[in-house]
């Protein structure tokens, strides 16, 4: 298991060599992984029926001296996504080799392509909640990467951030709900915590872990207000589109939802929000779908609905929805797959993006017009498809709804009837009717490798609309059981008889046609929607960016001023207020003052100290200042070497010394005191600069006076000798004891080194310009 | 050459020239005796490099480039290098990175010695620590001519 879930990317990272050497058969030879994965899942389902529980779990040893393992999940529902993904999988990388043929960076398609099946099938088969969460966000990244391929078009760019964006930002609230999940639940397994669903439920985090759990599902597959994404994200290669953004990454955010359900569903709060904005997202998606025009706009806002039908039957929750909601799916991914690689047909056949350039074309593309129309049957829900069967169990579902029923079912019908009129404007508008003039005259019928998806999938969708029974008694029952929580009885069949979903269904069928002879008027009368568009999510996603943007100029001109003075200044007040803000609140500092052992020589030195400070900070000469800062210097080392640490004595006379000489070097530079800073500034400067003095002599006083764990000095007072063979302590420490932390020291002043070199050096390349 | 911070003065050159190699000489014993007595990488660093700017000062910086031999930027780099190579040995046999190990010699004239990686690491901290300090300072005093 773990092989086959880490394979994606281990092909993945030597794809680009099998591309140059098969060259054009490429596709089909990279597709040979998926199919394998394909099969190796397919073999799972005779021991899934055995299986205790309907679930299989495979442990790997991870980090075993931490404990960490990395555990897989397989039930029906894992299985289900797990078959689509290596099943849509093959037929999409067989029709990249052909579609993006002679493309000069086909070769990173297939690595990104691999690496995104792998990391699809690896969230769907995660039952440890991190890799989980580690396998969701590589599908974004590898979305971003997808969308962004043809990554010199400016729109493709722009689309694959926004995607990005909005997908990830979800993905933070995601890794912050499953953190807090886990603290609930005490583990960080799937397969532990779908049981202890009441714990959740009775929790007090429980809102905040179901909205912040949502919002990375409502994000991931495009639920409104964050649909916008996915049509934008139509900018990718068609085979992505059919891949990520319509068959399997979109509804990684559905399985989260499914998965979770037994953990986190049965609440009323679950059940409006899935209801309600599933229920939005589907008209939303449908009613956009059927005013667009473009081919894979169309398509995706179609995938929209699809998402939001799914969102809003797992909402539903009872027996009938979780079967509606997984026969829908495995529907949606056939018919949907098999439409967009028909779209890509028609844009690499006849080079139409639009459905108005389209019209005719069915006697230069038989095969093509057969199964698209197959396809669209099965998406308007007709008799014998497996859509069909979808579609009833969807009514039959929303009828039946717990609660909301009425809205459900309204919604689900007016929907129902735009799928339609969609369905119609794919299946009919670009084969039959007069021929149009299309951007490319189609030669002749697309080659094998692109036929192979539209007519196995749009096959398959009929042959499991005939044999809906034995579908069901598989794996879509032990998929819907998973989500349920509890064993499913199996219900699903062709036919149920005359009954109200039968006639929803005629009902839709009928005005979902007469929509569609009407659809330019339709479009034509809902173009005020244009001008709600404009305020609508997007353009709140675009004034959120924008904001951004400009806040982080403002803080930029802010912090990042280009004084020094200001610099420090932040640093400084900000220390002090910190600092004094946890001495005072969360320490008990008392200071013992005890002056009575201090010597003559002793206080002599102190004396000196201090007057040297205050000459430095008085005196109008820039060289007064750094000699009497040496003074302060020597005088600290002075102080070191009476209490007997000679070392750091010895240091201090260095570096003062160094320093010095340092400074001296800067100060033939600067212009002489001018005395320019009024008397206000100068007063402010005193406060901080006594404020800084005084956190540090507070710090200190308290640091000797609280001890929060025993000294270590001992130890190395202790083991100087003996382990680390040497006598002076504070060389075995830094050297032996800490050598870590001295090797991160010597390379921050490495670092400080060159960036101050770099400085000078840029700046003197400046001057001499 | 500029002669705003070189100081022409003859004692001082003459005497820069003998403890040049007496303050360096001094700074590999502060850096060998560094883990008995006072002393160390960090501290004879900062000899070694006050030794450079001593020489700097006395008579010029391309006396004292010329001097030093080695670019500043390279110690830099390979300080960081020693101090990386020293944890490794532990790594080999079987401890965690950074345990120091040592070795027992008995040579015939200077008699027992103990040879370990945290001598290997405070040489690297040497070189650092003179690199880092000549590196800016002669930035700083190349940027005034």
């Amino acid at each position: 298991m773990l092989l086959a879930v880490l394979s994606g990317f281990l092909i993945a990272a030597v794809a680009p060599w099998v591309h140059r050497g098969l060259g054009r058969h490429s596709g089909w030879a990279l597709a040979a992984l998926p199919a394998v994965l394909f099969i190796y899942f397919a073999s799972f389902l005779p021991a899934l029926r055995e299986a205790d529980g309907g679930r299989i779990i495979m442990e790997y040893d991870w980090i075993p001296s931490l404990g960490i393992q990395l555990t897989f999940l397989v039930d029906g529902l894992s299985l289900l996504f797990a078959l689509l993904i290596s099943g849509i999988g093959f037929f999409v990388v067989a029709y990249a080799g052909r579609y993006l043929e002679g493309h000069r960076d086909l070769g990173r398609f297939y690595v990104l392509i691999l690496a995104f099946m792998a990391s699809m099938l690896g969230l769907v088969l995660s039952s440890n909640l991190i890799s989980l969460f580690v396998f969701w966000e590589l599908t974004s990244i590898t979305s971003y990467l997808l969308i962004g391929y043809n990554h010199e078009d400016a729109k493709a760019r722009k689309s694959a951030l926004q995607g990005l964006f909005v997908t990830v930002a979800g993905g933070l609230a995601l890794l912050t709900g499953l953190v807090m999940m886990a603290l609930v639940g005490g583990s960080y397994e799937l397969h532990e915590l779908l049981t202890s669903g009441d714990i959740f439920r009775e929790h007090d985090w429980y809102l905040a872990i179901l909205l912040l759990v949502l919002l990375g599902c409502f994000t991931k597959s495009a639920q409104y207000p964050f649909h916008f994404w996915l049509p934008n994200a139509m900018a990718a290669p068609t085979p992505v589109s059919a891949y990520l953004h319509s068959a399997t990454m979109v509804k990684a955010g559905v399985y989260l939802m499914a998965r979770l359900n037994p953990s986190l569903g049965g609440t009323e709060a679950w059940m409006l929000l899935l209801g309600l904005f599933g229920a939005v997202t589907m008209f939303v998606g449908i009613f956009l779908s059927l005013r667009s025009t473009g081919v894979k706009q169309v398509l995706a806002y179609s995938t929209v609905m699809a998402l939001g039908t799914l969102t809003m039957l797992i909402g539903v929750g009872t027996e009938t929805a979780m079967l509606a909601a997984m026969a829908f799916l495995l529907a949606h991914s056939l018919y949907k797959g098999a439409l967009f690689l028909v779209a890509g047909i028609l844009d690499h056949e006849a080079g139409c993006k639009d459905f108005l350039q389209t019209g005719g074309l069915r006697r230069a593309l038989p095969v093509t017009t057969v199964f698209a129309g197959l396809a669209a049957l099965s998406l308007a829900g007709v008799l014998p498809m497996f859509g069909f069967v979808a579609k009833e169990l969807l009514f039959e579902a929303v009828l039946e709804a717990p609660a909301l029923a009425g809205l459900f079912s309204v919604l689900a019908v007016i929907s129902a009837v735009m799928v339609v009129a969609v369905a119609a404007i794919v299946g009919i508008r670009p084969w039959y009717g007069p021929r149009a003039d299309t951007p490319k005259v189609p030669a002749h019928e697309a080659p094998p490798a692109l036929l192979a998806g539209p007519v196995v999938l749009a096959s398959l969708g009929l042959l499991f609309g005939l044999g809906a029974g034995l579908v069901d008694q598989g794996l879509i029952a032990w998929a819907a059981a998973a989500v349920y929580g509890a064993p499913v009885s199996p219900y699903l069949s062709l036919w149920h008889g005359f009954n109200l979903p039968l006639l929803l269904s005629g009902v839709s069928l009928a005005l979902g046609l007469l929509l569609y002879l009407n659809w330019e008027r339709f479009r034509r009368v809902t173009g005020f929607m244009e001008v709600v568009n404009r305020y609508g999510p997007e353009a709140a996603y675009e004034k959120t960016m924008a904001g951004m943007v400009w806040l982080s100029e403002w803080q930029t001109r802010v912090l990042q001023n280009g004084y020094l003075r200001y610099y420090l200044l932040t640093i400084l007040i900000s220390t002090v207020g910190l600092v004094m803000v946890t001495l005072l609140t969360r320490t008990d500092v008392h200071i013992d003052l005890d002056l009575s052992g201090i010597l003559v020589h002793e206080a002599f030195i102190v004396a000196v100290l201090l007057m040297a400070a205050l000459v430095s900070v008085t005196t109008r000469s820039r060289l007064g200042a750094v000699a009497s800062l040496g003074v302060v210097g020597f005088c600290v080392a002075l102080i070191y070497v009476l209490f007997s640490a000679a070392d750091v004595g010895i240091t201090q006379v260095l570096v003062e010394t160094l320093t010095v000489i340092m400074l001296v070097l800067v100060l033939f530079r600067l212009p002489g005191f001018l005395g320019l800073t009024p008397m206000v500034l100068r007063v402010r400067d005193a406060i901080i600069a006594l404020a800084v003095g005084a956190m540090m002599a507070v710090l200190k006083l308290a640091a000797s006076t609280t001890q929060y764990a025993d000294s270590i000095s001992a130890y190395f007072i202790q083991e100087s000798q003996p382990s680390g063979y040497g006598r002076n302590i504070v060389n075995v420490i830094l050297v032996d004891f800490r050598a870590l932390d001295t090797l991160g020291e010597i390379v921050v002043l490495a670092l400080a080194a060159v960036g101050v070199y770099a400085m000078i050096k840029f700046r003197a390349e400046d001057r001499r310009r | 050459m500029s002669p705003q911070f070189t100081l022409q003065s003859l004692i001082l050159r003459t005497a820069a020239h003998f403890l040049l190699p007496l303050l360096l000489i001094f700074s590999v014993f502060l850096l060998l005796r560094g883990h008995n007595e006072p002393g160390g990488g960090f501290i004879a660093g900062l000899v070694a490099a006050s030794a450079v700017a001593l020489y700097m000062f006395a008579l010029d910086i391309r006396s004292a480039k010329r001097v030093l031999r080695f670019e500043p930027r390279d110690l830099l780099g390979w300080g960081l290098l020693f101090g990386v190579i020293s944890g490794v040995p532990a790594v080999f046999m079987g401890q965690p990175f950074f345990t120091s190990q040592w070795l027992e010699l008995t040579l015939p004239v200077l008699g027992d010695l103990k040879v370990g990686t945290p001598l290997l690491f405070d040489i690297g901290v040497y070189l650092v620590v003179i690199g880092g300090v000549l590196l800016i300072l002669l930035s700083l005093a190349e940027a005034e001519e």
